[in-house]
Formats: structure tokens, C-alpha cells, sequence
């Protein structure tokens, strides 16, 4: 099966700071896949590299390429807005747009997007709320504001709303960072079933965390690629140094 | 002996230096107040229904009104906002969303700029480019105040954009949401308040504003007739009564200005009121 | 091999290996720059605009008067139709200047008091009511002016001055209650709102820590208060500028108080004169032929050009300013 993403000497900067340097490395499909390592070491840029959301920040900037389906996104004609509806993404503290209900919050993607018919939507958004194990808690609350809810429960919205726009990989950066312990379980079991179906990408400080839902664990150390292979493997056999002081709590 | 005296001068420098901020407070607010119950009190005496209903009255007649003007003052400042607020809107996104751009800078610069170029220089402005061409008209006195309110309407729009958090951008953007549709309906709609107070703020402005209509329009008596003729304005008409000898158009005079300060007392309010709640 | 390049969310012109491949693309969001960035420039066409057509419409005058037109001190429409405008100058500037001398004393109290003595809570209310005092028209100045501070200032103020001054020229000669003091004193009142709420902001971004390094050096309040002055000193006299810019160009009120008679200087500071904003209100509509319009036109590119240097001025202090100690407080 060929790679989901294939990412060849990706480099990237904030203005003149060289924040990833020559990243080579294929990301699996269906498969979970855990970018870990230190505060400041490039982690958040390179998922946000994979869905161009890196070039909204002003002087941001990069090199290289990342062929998702075989297709470079910084090509030639590729529409970005086109890429970023086919790869999802869900940020560290949870976003929901407060002036919507849990409903519009959820249909929110389509909609933007044109698509009105509510015999549609509502299957889509019932089938994106069971998917994100939130259905069963706010079947009765659909026109609540999304803000109403739990922190836990904004980020499972938050998940939804995500897949609501079908895409095939789910970027998720540190998403559960700002929710307590219960919450993050609930989290955690979610990424593993979404694997079944999607590409999931996870940017995590917690190294438990990788361990407990990733099949394949990148770390990354100032920008660099460090080492990159199945979880398994990483956590129990690191093969650079640099990997096993990090994992054995010397540094981070 | 000597430290201890030079403890005192401080002591007392400290208190004179106290007394006089407070002093200055009340210096500014003692006019404030004085318009605000002269214009109240002056004004409440001309007020009945007839200053609603009837147009302005012939040279020292009694009694007549200000409904003319009413009309004139809302057609114009409507024709005005339908350039102005368009503008100033689009101006102020745009702004927001390339801040960085050098264009922006540099727009930005200038809107503060042209926000401080008197009045009468952008009447006597439209006086030059419209009325020479079609005459005194509301169309010319239109364009002036529309040119007065895009500053205030950029600047707002843009403070109250740059309020909206960018996690809320960057949600909708990374739905595949494109950013313009992001920006009109996620961003705008999570400032709607802000933007609108804006709007409002520049409305009550142009309300108030007397000498660049003065000449694009001139005086006026009559009702509205046509976009290239002129019409009535309260604000005009309050500088028109007020230089005038008769007892009656003074008090008419007041009366108008009870209601531009009703106006833009109530506008302001309004605005404090929405912008309590922020992010 | 792809090099290294600038991306930005609009303008994906990527990966241009031939120039002739090179294309910009046409979709929702360029369009949405391209339309933002039409309208937002329609403000410097605005301005531009302004200035050709003012210079435009004074060309006549610029021609027949050249620089006798700012120096000359006739304006005689009716017979020998010379205009000259130094009396209407300097009626601006002694009007502003009695108007700043009375404001900014005020204006730098008002945001000390802001910043440094009023408790938050009210000062939330103090500034919405100085804020009001900006929002109200300039017509309703000049009829509160006219019939309510004139007679004051006649009967309670301007009697008393005489009688204690009366020796010093200014001070004397016949008082009517309008002219040019009221004239600066109402123009004071108009521009305080303006000057004390960026001098308010001034002050309030000063950093606590040059407070807290004062009061722990066991000074009073008031020194403390001079510290923050004196680190945002050149951003006060930008506020100053900027209140400035706003009493050269007032118009309506000023023409309802100020007296409106065209003399070269004054008998004293109660005698009437005239502006360069009044002249225009008062007789752009009665010009009845076309030199007579150029010459009000010339006193209305004079009154830009004076207030787009003010304004360029004080917008540039401020603005460095702020940045400046904004970026200090930062460190």
C-alpha cells in the first residue's frame, strides 16, 4: 500500500528562523501516527505543513515537498482550500464557533461550502456525532451553543466537526493538552477506532500518550527529524541517543 | 531641619498637584453639562407635535417645525451611508486581513490622515468636483459626509476584526472553508456588534455635521424634492435659526438641537452598551 | 528541485520553474484581496483627488495673487477685488493657539487623572463622558456659545478681566462677549476630548515597572505622575499637534462666536476676527464670479496643506511613540 503522505526535504521558516530542516519521512495510511519531542521543536509546524496551514501565519515560509496521494500540495495549481478540506484538522484548545448551536457547529464545513439540503446535512451530522462518540451525550441538545459544552465535549464537537467535511486524514495538534485525565481517555479511544477509516497525524508532549494510541512515533529535536519508526520499536529499542535520553525524561 | 522642610515642599507640591487634576476633570465636564441641560431645557419648550409635522416656517412667522429638515437630514445622511459604510467597510477588512501587506500600512497611515482633514476642506472638496458640475444637491452633500464617515467606519471595522480570535479563523480556514468566505461570514459575524457600533459611531457623526453641507447644499426651506437639489438638515438649520433675529426661530434652533443631541447621546450609549461584551 | 520561496495564504504562484508558466490563479480569495484592496485604496484616491481638484479650483487665484495671496491684507470682493488671506491666517493661529494654551494644561490632567488617579471604575465613566464631549456637533457648540457662554463670560468673566488688567493693552477696549477669546475658549473646550484621551493612552501603556521604580525610591504621587509625563513626553506633544490640527480646521462653531470681521490684528483679546474655515462657510456661497471662488478655494488648499502636515506630523509621533513604548514595556 503506498503512503498517505510522502514528505521530501521539507524545510520551514518564521521569517529568518529555520524552524524544520530537511524532513524526510512517509506517513502511513489508516494509521495513527505520533510526532513527538520537546517544546519549540518544530512539531506544530510540520503538521501545519501538511494541511498549508503553515503559509496563513505572515513570513512563514517553506521549501521541499509533501505528496499526499502522490500529489505535492505546494504543486503547481493546487488549491490549498481544496487540500484543507481533504485533510482535517483539530487545534490544541478547543474551537468551537461560540455563536453557533452544536447542530451548525457540526454542519458548519458543508455548509460554508455550499451544501444546504437538511435532509443531508442532518444524516451528516448525526453520522459525524456517532463517529466522534458525542452523539448519545447531545442527541437532545442539537441547538444548544457549542460553547455550552464541556471542554472535552467542545474538543469530541470540534472532532466532528472535522469529519463532517469527509476528509481522509485528521491532523490533531496536542488535543487533549487542555482537558483533564477522563476526557483525554475519551479522546484517546476515539483516535484509535478513527484509525480504522482515517490517516490520523497527532502532535503530543505526552510521551504516554504516543505510546498508548500511535502505531508510528516521529521524534523530532530542533528541527530535525531525530528517528522515525513503528511505536513499538521507538519506545522499547530507540536507536539514536538523542531519542532514548529524551524518552527516559532528561530533557523536555 | 532643612530635609524636614523640603519633605513638607514635596508634601505639599503632592496635594496642590492632586487638587489641580481633579480640577481639570471638572474644568472639562462643567461645559459638558451646561449643553447638556441648556439643550434639554432650552429645547424640551420647543418640542410638540407640530415641530414634527410641519415644515420650516416662512420669515418671522411663529410657530412651523422642523419635519422638512427631519426628512432632508435622514435622506442625506442615507445616501451618505449607502457610499460610505460600503467603503469603509471593505476598507477595514481589508485592512484586518492583510495587516502586514505594505499597502495596508500605508492606507492605514493616510486614513488617519484624511480622518483629520477638517470638514469644511472636504465640503468645499465636493463643492469643487460635484456642485460646479450639477449644483447644490444632496448628491454633493452626500458624497462630503460619505467622505467624512470611511475613516471612522474603516478603523472600526478593523479594531473590531483584529478582536476576533484567530482560532476561530483558523478552525473555519482548516474546514476548506476559503478565506473570503471565512472572513464574511465566521469572522464578521463573531464582530457584528463592534462593526455595527462603528457604523452607528460614523452615522451620528455626519448627523452632527453642519458646515460641509452648508456648502454643498446651502440653506434649504423647502421639503426634499430631488437627489440633484438640495434638502433641509437639522444641523444646518440649527446654525441658520440660531444667527436669525426672531425669538421663534431661535427656539426652533434649540429644538433641533435637542434632537441632534438625543441622537448622538442615544448612539453613543447604544455603543457602550454593545461593546461591553467582548472577547 | 524546488527552491525556496515566500507563500502567503492569497497568492500561491508556486513552484514558477518558467516564467511563461507563471499565472495567477483566479479564485474566491484573490478576487476578495484584489476587491479589498481597490476599495481600501479608494482612500488614497480620495485624498489625491482632493488635493488636485482644491489646486485645481485655486489655480486662478495662485495665478493672479502668487505668494501676495497668503501675505496680502486686503479682501475686498466687492470693489477692487483683491483677496488676501494673513489676517484669516493669523486669526487661525492666535484662536488655535489661545485654544491649546487653555486645553492642553487640562487635556495633560485629564489623562493623569485617567491613568494615574481615578480608581478603574470611574474612570470608565469619566472617559465616556469627555468621550460624549467630542461627540457633540459643532453647531450645538455655537449656539450654546452664543447663548449661553457669551453672556457669562460678559457679565462674570470679561468685566472682572478688564478691571484687574485693564493696563495691559490686550485687556482692554470695548467687550461684546463674543470674539477671539471666546473664540479659543470655545475651540479649548472642542478639542480637550481629543488631546486627553491620546494622552490617556499615552500614559496608561507606560510600564508599571517605572511606577513601581519611582514609589520604591519613596516618591509622592505627583513625582511619579511627572516620571510617566516624561516618558511619554514626545508622544504629549504629538497629542498637542494633533489637538492643534483639529482647532485650525474648526468651522462652524468658531464662525458663531469669533466675531467673523476681517482685520489684520485685533484691538485687544475681546474684539472680533475672523478664520480661515468662517470665510469660507460665510461667503462660498455668495461668490459671485469665478476669481472670488478661486480665492475661497486657495484658503481652503491652505487650510489642507496646513492640516496635512499637522495631521502627518503628529500621526508619526504618536504612532513612534507608542510603538516605542509599547516595545519598551515589552523588554
Amino acid at each position: 500500500m503506498a503512503p498517505k503522505f510522502e514528505i521530501e526535504d521539507l524545510n520551514a521558516w518564521f521569517g529568518s528562523k529555520h524552524v524544520l530542516k530537511n524532513i524526510n519521512m512517509k506517513i502511513e495510511e489508516n494509521a495513527v501516527t505520533a510526532i513527538i519531542g520537546p517544546s519549540g521543536c518544530g512539531k506544530t509546524t510540520l503538521i501545519r505543513c501538511l494541511n498549508r496551514m503553515h503559509e496563513i501565519t505572515p513570513g512563514a515560509r517553506i521549501s521541499g515537498k509533501v505528496l499526499f496521494n502522490r500529489v505535492n500540495i505546494y504543486g503547481n495549481g493546487i488549491d490549498p482550500v481544496m487540500i484543507r478540506r481533504k485533510i482535517g484538522m483539530v487545534f490544541q484548545k478547543p474551537n468551537p464557533f461560540p455563536m453557533m448551536s452544536v447542530y451548525d457547529n457540526v454542519a458548519a464545513g458543508l455548509k460554508l461550502n455550499g451544501i444546504r439540503d437538511k435532509k443531508n446535512l442532518d444524516e451528516v451530522v448525526r453520522r459525524s456525532l456517532e463517529l466522534a462518540n458525542l452523539w448519545d451525550e447531545v442527541k437532545d441538545d442539537l441547538n444548544k451553543s457549542g460553547a455550552s459544552l464541556s471542554g472535552g465535549q467542545q474538543q469530541r464537537l470540534c472532532i466532528a466537526r472535522a469529519l463532517a467535511v469527509e476528509p481522509e486524514v485528521l491532523l490533531m495538534d496536542e488535543p487533549c493538552s487542555a482537558l483533564d485525565p477522563i476526557a483525554t481517555a475519551k479522546i484517546e479511544a476515539l483516535i484509535r477506532k478513527l484509525a480504522e477509516n482515517y490517516t490520523v497525524v497527532i502532535v503530543t508532549h505526552n510521551m504516554q500518550q504516543a505510546a498508548r494510541v500511535s502505531d508510528y512515533t516521529a521524534f523530532l529535536y530542533l528541527g530535525e527529524l531525530i528517528e522515525y519508526g513503528p511505536t513499538k520499536q521507538i519506545f522499547e529499542n530507540p536507536k539514536h541517543e538523542l531519542t532514548e535520553r529524551y524518552l527516559t525524561g532528561e530533557f523536555g | 531641619m532643612k530635609k524636614l522642610d523640603y519633605y513638607r515642599f514635596r508634601i505639599i507640591k503632592d496635594y496642590v498637584a492632586h487638587f489641580l487634576v481633579y480640577l481639570s476633570l471638572v474644568a472639562a465636564l462643567i461645559p459638558l453639562f451646561s449643553i447638556l441641560y441648556e439643550v434639554v431645557q432650552r429645547g424640551i419648550s420647543a418640542i410638540n407635535l407640530n415641530f414634527f409635522i410641519n415644515p420650516t416656517p416662512t420669515v418671522g412667522e411663529k410657530g412651523g417645525g422642523v419635519a422638512n429638515a427631519i426628512q432632508g437630514t435622514l435622506i442625506t445622511m442615507g445616501f451618505a451611508s449607502l457610499i460610505g459604510i460600503p467603503v469603509g467597510l471593505m476598507s477595514g477588512i481589508f485592512l484586518s486581513e492583510y495587516s502586514e501587506h505594505k499597502l495596508s500600512m500605508v492606507i492605514r497611515f493616510f486614513n488617519d490622515v484624511l480622518s483629520g482633514i477638517p470638514s469644511i476642506v472636504i465640503g468645499v472638496f465636493a463643492y469643487a468636483l460635484i456642485v460646479r458640475s450639477i449644483g447644490f444637491s444632496v448628491i454633493a452633500a452626500a458624497f462630503a459626509l460619505a467622505i467624512i464617515m470611511v475613516p471612522i467606519v474603516t478603523r472600526t471595522t478593523e479594531e473590531a476584526l483584529k478582536l476576533v480570535p484567530l482560532s476561530l479563523r483558523e478552525a473555519a480556514i482548516a474546514l476548506g472553508v476559503p478565506r473570503w468566505k471565512t472572513v464574511a461570514t465566521i469572522v464578521l459575524r463573531s464582530a457584528k456588534k463592534a462593526v455595527v457600533t462603528g457604523m452607528l459611531l460614523s452615522i451620528a457623526r455626519i448627523a452632527g455635521e453642519s458646515a460641509p453641507v452648508l456648502v454643498t447644499m446651502g440653506y434649504w426651506r423647502w421639503w426634499f424634492a430631488s437627489l440633484n437639489r438640495p434638502a433641509a438638515n437639522l444641523a444646518l438649520n440649527v446654525f441658520v435659526f440660531a444667527m436669525s433675529p426672531f425669538e421663534s426661530w431661535i427656539v426652533l434652533a434649540w429644538g433641533s438641537a435637542l434632537v441632534l443631541i438625543l441622537l448622538v447621546l442615544g448612539v453613543n450609549i447604544a455603543v457602550r452598551v454593545l461593546t461591553k461584551e467582548r472577547y | 528541485m524546488e527552491s525556496s520561496r515566500k507563500i502567503s495564504l492569497f497568492n500561491h504562484k508556486l513552484n514558477t520553474k518558467h516564467f511563461s508558466h507563471f499565472k495567477w490563479q483566479i479564485n474566491g480569495d484573490n478576487i476578495f484581496k484584489l476587491v479589498g484592496a481597490l476599495f481600501a485604496s479608494s482612500i488614497l484616491l480620495l485624498l489625491g483627488l482632493m488635493i488636485y481638484e482644491l489646486i485645481k479650483g485655486s489655480w486662478l487665484s495662485i495665478q493672479t495673487f502668487g505668494l501676495d495671496f497668503i501675505l496680502g491684507t486686503k479682501w475686498d470682493p466687492a470693489i477692487s477685488r483683491v483677496f488676501g488671506a494673513l489676517p484669516l491666517i493669523l486669526g487661525t493661529v492666535v484662536t488655535s493657539a489661545i485654544a491649546l494654551l487653555i486645553a492642553v494644561p487640562i487635556s495633560l490632567g485629564i489623562g493623569l487623572a485617567l491613568s494615574e488617579y481615578v480608581p478603574k471604575k470611574f474612570g470608565f465613566a469619566i472617559s465616556f463622558l469627555v468621550e460624549l464631549l467630542a461627540a457633540v456637533p459643532s453647531v450645538i457648540y455655537g449656539l450654546w456659545g452664543i447663548f449661553v457662554l457669551i453672556p457669562f463670560l460678559r457679565d462674570h468673566v470679561y468685566s472682572h478681566l478688564q478691571t484687574l488688567f485693564g493696563f495691559i493693552p490686550i485687556f482692554s477696549g470695548p467687550i461684546y462677549g463674543g470674539g477671539v477669546l471666546t473664540g479659543g475658549i470655545v475651540l479649548a473646550i472642542m478639542i480637550i476630548p481629543t488631546v486627553s484621551a491620546v494622552m490617556r493612552d499615552l500614559f496608561s501603556v507606560v510600564p508599571t515597572s517605572q511606577r513601581e521604580a519611582m514609589i520604591a525610591l519613596g516618591a509622592t504621587k505627583w513625582e511619579t505622575a511627572k516620571t510617566v509625563i516624561s516618558y511619554a513626553r514626545s508622544g504629549v506633544i504629538g497629542a498637542i499637534i494633533l489637538g492643534l490640527g483639529r482647532a485650525i480646521g474648526e468651522t462652524m462653531a468658531v464662525t458663531m462666536v469669533i466675531g467673523n470681521k476681517f482685520q489684520v490684528w485685533p484691538s485687544s483679546l475681546f474684539d472680533a476676527w475672523y478664520t480661515m474655515s468662517a470665510i469660507i462657510a460665510n461667503e462660498l456661497l455668495e461668490a459671485t464670479y469665478d476669481l472670488y471662488v478661486s480665492a475661497l478655494m486657495n484658503v481652503a488648499l491652505v487650510l489642507l496643506f496646513v492640516t496635512l502636515v499637522i495631521n502627518i506630523l503628529s500621526r508619526l509621533i504618536v504612532w513612534r511613540t507608542l510603538r516605542l513604548v509599547r516595545g519598551m514595556a515589552k523588554e
